[in-house]
């Protein structure tokens, strides 16, 4: 295999006397999805979050592309080009979908209007259109605000504006857990679709028939650690299971 | 039976329905062209029904008393009477749209018309002859006596995280008591005489400037709003305060900037203030907050924040005042405008929560 995109080794993180992450090791290769799995307080969320910026880790080393880097906050790594998609949708449901996508990174007309404040709405609106367009992602009215589309639209926005900036890696966190069941295909064929454009997507999920189906390699957590790595192709789900509940060895201690 | 037959209520409802049906139709129609798109964006959700309450109440008006409503004299004093209470009420939009409200406008416009006056009558000279350096001097002091309560309001609220309703109820109070302490509760009548040519003047000897400075205000107000930058951030800290963080928009910053603006727009609103009564009317203001808020939320601003239109606004500054003309022409107690007024208001924020309502089952 390829050099990992993003790996982080040793990763520790303590809230108090708990010790949510136990010297945890992560890699992301290039072009593919990476579905992170493990039972509830394994410590997925937090190793997402320290990857993303938004929380720091006590210990441990991440590197992009072999540079070891830091990152110290989310804009941090959004420079980086990595990007978040949040469980609870970062949207600003009353502006429409263009503006979502752009949010805190606006067009600004040429010259002098520009200087002056003034957006480049109709650029934003062809970028928007575009960007969605690539994900398969249909809004019937563009200008509609965001909390008049469906909740799966809605989710293919945050995935879309996401996508749009993330250069090198998406991390989801369980983007279907709201959805109903041809939404979440929908989204799914939105993570396929990151992949198909060079960047790497990192899937959290719950439902193992999801991560069989559309990951193409699947990291098993539990109590803070990395525990084992399985091909998606050829994983079943009583060997998921197994590995998440502790029924096999942890995979540094073999 | 009778659980199959449809109740009267509802035939009614129904027939209701059924006569505006081929309007709503029409507007529907008409707002899918290019030009209507841009009138119904314009005129926001709320916009469209309240300028046709707006229209239709000075039809009302003029038929009951033809001949005195609309007439040249009515209008301009209409006009007159609504001008300082837009240039706050546009302020007051920019806060609503953050979701945040801001109760002190009012007597930010009385302290910053005090210290103004006091600033141009400084060393006890009386200015009636002095010239625009003094004006500006006042206009200046206005403005900063604004920009300056905004600027706290503002800190409080985004830095102290103290809720708006309440950092701006201690700023309503504390600006109110500096305002009677510093004028020791008198007016001060001695203006330089420029200024009070400012309030009574016309352009073409028929629109008071005031309107014209009104008017300019709110159309800057609301191309800020719908075309920039700053109007963005505005509606999506208001529609989504977390999603604007995450975005890596300085939020609080924002938030200060306009509180800023309110206040400042309100300290300008003093001097105006100023110019057309020619004296400090510090008992003059006691309600224009509630006003500005009573106008902002009329013209479809949410309560909630993240959405709002100036033209809105506007129109919701100008139907209490066209109530108010209209009952006291048509001889009723002008309190009847209170009256209907705050039932206008529960109405548009009803509307707003069966909007919300609807979108939420989605």
């Amino acid at each position: 295999m390829a050099e990992p995109l993003l790996q982080a080794r040793g990763i520790v993180k303590h809230y108090g006397h708990v010790e949510a992450l136990r010297g945890c090791d992560f890699d992301v290769y290039p072009n593919e999805i990476v579905a992170l799995v493990g039972d509830n307080g394994a410590g997925k969320s937090t190793l997402i979050k320290i990857l993303a910026g938004s929380e720091q880790a006590d210990e441990g080393e991440i590197s992009l592309e072999g540079q070891r880097i830091h990152v110290g906050s989310p804009f941090e790594a959004m420079r980086l080009g990595i990007e978040t998609v949040y469980q609870d949708l970062a949207l600003a449901p009353d502006l429409d979908g263009s503006a979502n996508l752009y949010l805190g990174r606006e067009l600004m007309q040429p010259g002098i209007l520009g200087k002056l404040g003034f957006l480049d709405n109709r650029s934003m609106r062809a970028g928007a259109r575009k960007a969605f367009g690539e994900l398969g992602v249909d809004l019937q009215n563009a200008q509609s605000a965001v909390a008049n589309l469906s909740g799966g639209q809605r989710q293919s926005v945050a995935v879309a504006r996401s996508v749009a900036w993330a250069s090198k890696v998406v991390f989801l966190d369980e983007p279907t857990a709201a959805l109903g069941v041809i939404q979440t295909a929908r989204v799914l064929e939105t993570v396929k679709r990151i992949r198909d454009r060079g960047v790497a997507a990192v899937l959290i999920s719950h439902n193992m028939r999801q991560v069989l189906e559309v990951a193409d390699r699947i990291e098993v957590m539990r109590l803070g650690r990395r525990v084992a790595r399985f091909d998606a192709k050829k994983a079943t789900i009583e060997q998921l299971v197994s590995a998440m509940t502790g029924g096999i060895a942890e995979e540094g201690a073999a | 039976m009778t659980a199959l037959t449809p109740g009267r209520g509802q035939a009614m409802r129904l027939a209701i329905a059924g006569r505006f049906a081929p309007l709503a139709a029409r507007w529907k129609a008409f707002s899918a062209t290019r030009f209507g798109s841009i009138v119904a964006r314009t005129l926001g959700t709320n916009g469209a029904w309240i300028f046709l309450l707006l229209v239709a109440l000075m039809f009302v008006f003029n038929f009951l008393a033809p001949g005195k409503f609309w007439t040249e004299f009515n209008v301009r004093t209409m006009a007159e009477n609504v001008s300082v209470l837009l240039v706050i009420a546009v302020g007051e939009t920019f806060v609503m749209a953050t979701g945040g409200i801001d109760l002190s406008v009012g007597y930010v416009l009385l302290f910053s018309g005090v210290t103004s006056a006091q600033a141009m009558n400084w060393g006890g000279h009386d200015p009636t002859n002095s010239g625009w350096d003094i004006v500006l001097l006042g206009l200046a002091v206005a403005l900063g006596s604004g920009l300056g309560w905004g600027v706290l309001n503002g800190l409080v609220v985004a830095k102290a995280k103290v809720p708006a309703l309440i950092a701006t109820l201690g700023t309503l109070g504390m600006s109110w008591g500096l305002a009677e302490i510093l004028s020791n509760g008198q007016d001060l009548r001695y203006l330089p005489s420029i200024i009070g040519d400012m309030g009574t003047g016309r352009v073409f000897d028929k629109i008071p400037f005031v309107v014209i400075v009104a008017i300019l205000v709110a159309v800057v107000g609301g191309v800020t709003l719908n075309l920039t930058r700053f109007g963005r951030y505005t509606l999506a800290i208001g529609s989504n305060q977390e999603a604007a963080r995450r975005a890596g928009i300085n939020v609080d910053r924002h938030l200060i900037k306009v509180y800023a603006m309110s206040g400042m727009l309100a300290g300008f609103a003093g001097f105006m203030s100023l110019a057309i009564f020619t004296t400090t009317t510090i008992s003059g203001h006691a309600n224009d907050n509630l006003q500005a808020i009573a106008a902002v939320v009329i013209g479809g601003t949410s309560l909630v924040g993240g959405v709002a239109t100036v033209v809105g606004t506007t129109i919701g500054v100008c139907i209490p005042m066209v109530l108010f003309s209209g009952f006291t022409i048509l001889g009723y107690q002008s309190f009847w405008r209170d009256v209907a007024v705050g039932a206008v208001l529960i109405l548009a924020v009803y509307a707003d929560q069966l909007r919300r309502r609807r979108r939420e089952r989605r």
